[in-house]
């Protein structure tokens, strides 16, 4: 993408149909450390590549819980992320409040995507720079979504977005049709697969990396160092291939799971990133 | 011409009778089942204690739906609160018992000029594990004691309580303990004592007693059957 006159403010759209700078906040998060969603019929877990800006700093923070039931990773400008964790803890304690039950999660995605969506439209506004795995259960079953700057979103089996992702999108998309069925154990192995491939060679300890896990009668949580370094250690994955394949997968397109809301298969360098 | 008067009130008073009692290791919080209007009995089976968090319990007696509203809006303050204190210190701790003293409070002054018409006590453990019992007014008015009741039973058990706690009592200027000596099953035998006779005197408390003793282990529910007239 290269500078042009069509790209100084979001309310410009260029001959072609697009809105830059849009596209430019979805850059944003493609600039941001790694996070990966994966989902089966009872558990979500989401991992992130934690990334410090010196070795004197603690990292910034990616994984949220909002709710019991709710969890979100982020990549992108995290204070953004920050900010909207806030609202979505907001809306789901407010829903808690008037209904006494927990906010479906395809609600709260919806909420968010419409949030997403004004930003692109206000002259005095800027689109939010940040990609969110939203993942959570409610009483349809486990999900997992992933909402851009754009305001729109997904649902998907597994996803990874940020920095060199399409590593993890490849390591995913042969082993996706095993997640439905997969115990929470192995969806943890699988992440934590998933999250070395995009590291490329640098080492996968507890310390570069963050899990959390949200399940049938396990409330969202984030699992502590120790845990995730003995279950690094357990799947002596410190070098090691993952475990062969049962099914062979037909390389397609993408790992998007067809939902009832507007989906498609996550396009790439594509012409128009935003369309469905 | 006389000034019209509103015959419709927005309050009622629900009865029944609430009391706590602080431990230097436990605290014990209960209160009566019976839900009542006027001279009817509406329910011989509702409780008035409610968890706030982890280590807090609230019982409260006068209106129950302005108590309800009151334990929703709390609840929903303290998610607030917790959701973004575990964000920023990255642990699973919750309010303590007297910082939900405070926000239990300012909730209920906030409504100081149309006040919940609910009479609450806070029982709970303070950061260092010993007993904690906070006592409120209507506006949020409130002060850690060592013990302390509310409600309609209120004016029979208190005198009692002064005499049979002694040491934490208030009227002792100044108090010689925070907390009772006696211990959790002394406690809880001294509070059935206490709403059995309130039982037979008041005709708003009776029916069944839900005693809940949260100590170190974690949190125990005992129920007693009261007086059914």
């Amino acid at each position: 993408m290269f500078r042009n006159q069509y790209d100084t403010d979001v309310t410009t759209w260029s001959p072609a149909g697009r809105l830059f700078q849009v596209e430019y906040a979805m850059e944003a998060v493609k600039q941001g450390s790694a996070a990966i969603g994966l989902r089966s019929k009872t558990h979500v877990v989401l991992a992130c590549v934690n990334k410090a800006s010196s070795e004197l700093s603690s990292h910034q923070k990616k994984i949220f819980k909002v709710d019991d039931h709710i969890g979100v990773s982020i990549a992108g400008l995290t204070a953004d992320g920050r900010v909207l964790s806030r609202y979505m803890r907001n809306e789901c304690i407010n829903y808690s409040y008037t209904y006494e039950s927990p906010l479906p999660v395809g609600r709260l995605v919806v909420q968010l995507a419409d949030k997403a969506q004004v930003c692109t439209q206000r002259s005095w506004k800027r689109p939010y720079g940040v990609g969110l795995l939203v993942g959570g259960l409610d009483e349809s079953g486990a999900h997992l979504y992933y909402n851009c700057p754009s305001g729109n979103y997904f649902e998907y089996q597994a996803f990874a977005i940020g920095s060199r992702s399409q590593a993890a999108k490849t390591y995913l998309e042969r082993k996706f049709e095993g997640f439905t069925e997969s115990s929470r154990e192995n969806l943890i192995k699988d992440a934590l697969f998933a999250l070395r491939e995009t590291l490329q060679g640098e080492k996968l300890t507890s310390s570069t990396c963050t899990i959390a896990v949200v399940g049938v009668g396990e409330a969202f949580h984030i699992l502590d160092q120790e845990t995730v370094q003995s279950l690094i250690n357990e799947f002596e994955i410190v070098g090691e291939e993952p475990p062969a394949d049962e099914a062979t997968v037909p390389d397609q397109g993408g790992v998007a799971e067809p939902g009832p809301a507007d989906q498609g298969t996550p396009t790439d360098q594509g012409v128009t990133p935003m369309d469905v | 011409m006389t000034k019209q008067q509103a015959n419709w009130s927005p309050y009622d008073n629900n009865g029944g009778t609430c009391v706590a009692i602080a431990g230097a290791d436990y605290c014990v919080i209960a209160a009566d089942t019976r839900m009542s209007t006027g001279y009817s009995i509406l329910s011989r089976d509702y409780s008035k204690i409610f968890q706030l968090a982890d280590k807090s319990l609230m019982a409260s007696s006068g209106f129950q739906a302005d108590v309800r509203a009151l334990q929703k809006v709390l609840a929903a303050r303290h998610l607030v609160s917790y959701l973004s204190f575990i964000y920023q210190h990255q642990h699973n701790k919750q309010m303590s018992c007297p910082a939900m003293a405070q926000l239990l409070s300012n909730t209920l002054y906030y409504k100081r000029f149309f006040p919940y018409y609910a009479f609450n006590v806070l029982g709970g453990l303070d950061s260092e594990g010993k007993g904690c019992v906070f006592t409120y007014d209507a506006v949020g008015s409130y002060e850690r004691v060592g013990y302390s009741s509310q409600g309609s039973g209120a004016t029979l058990i208190t005198p009692f309580l002064d005499n049979q706690l002694k040491s934490p009592s208030p009227l002792l200027l100044p108090a010689k303990d925070a907390v009772t000596p006696l211990s959790e099953s002394e406690a809880i035998d001294l509070v059935k004592t206490c709403f059995a006779s309130a039982s037979e005197r008041d005709i708003y408390t009776g029916d069944k007693l839900e005693i809940v003793i949260l100590n170190a282990s974690g949190i125990r529910r005992e129920y007693l059957e009261l007086r059914k007239d």
